[in-house]
């Protein structure tokens, strides 16, 4: 399983550089960009993590991530269009 | 003792992997919000679901595998809606295009209406 391994290091990686942009990302829609594609790449980290150690479970958070990551992208999303969360 | 399943797998799992991190690289080294949202959010859609093909692969017609396949539907049908989103409401929040853009069809048709 030394393959895995290597594939969960270069997602850390990749989750890194989104970081990165959400540091220095110049205008709020960078950063929340970012966010969104780190909540993507947590589901595939999540999956991974499942055939790594060998436990179903962790798919079960993958597939409640995926939800979640895309309310939380509608939300900021309409922050964005409308400056408020109302009506 | 590797079969067919693990090694076809494997490949997927390589691939997804191979453009998660790309999808990444294109999101810190691009010059707009736009370009940057395009780049991120194809590659990193179809590597999480090559990924997740792959753990099906692996673990066959178990409650593993099969849970993986039907998140394959889920991760399409919602990353791409939250993207677009985002892109139209960093449009309406006002983030200029990169200055070498050439055209802008949006704001020709959304008007003066600034909430749409």
């Amino acid at each position: 399983m030394d393959t895995f391994n290597i594939c969960f290091l270069v997602l850390i990686v990749s989750c890194f550089f989104c970081l990165i942009r959400a540091w220095l990302g110049k205008s709020i829609p960078d950063r929340m960009v970012a966010i969104d594609i780190m909540g993507t790449l947590a589901v595939g980290i999540t999956a991974l993590l499942a055939i790594i150690t060998k436990r179903g479970f962790f798919i079960d958070i993958a597939l409640a991530w995926i939800f979640l990551s895309f309310l939380g992208t509608l939300a900021l999303a309409k922050y964005l269009a409308h400056k408020t969360l109302d009506e | 003792m590797t079969t067919w399943n693990e090694i076809a797998g494997t490949v997927f799992i390589i691939t997804g992997v191979v453009f998660d991190f790309l999808g990444c690289l294109g999101l810190l080294r691009f010059p707009d919000v736009y370009n940057r949202l395009q780049a991120g959010t194809k590659c990193v859609t179809f590597g999480t679901c090559g990924i997740l093909f792959g753990i099906f692969l692996i673990s066959g017609m178990n409650s593993t595998g099969i849970k993986a396949l039907i998140g394959i539907p889920f991760v399409l049908l919602t990353s791409p809606v939250g993207a677009h989103a985002l892109a139209r409401g960093a449009h309406i929040f006002g983030v200029p295009l990169w200055e070498k853009s050439k055209i802008d069809q949006y704001k020709k048709d959304r008007g003066d209406k600034q909430r749409l």
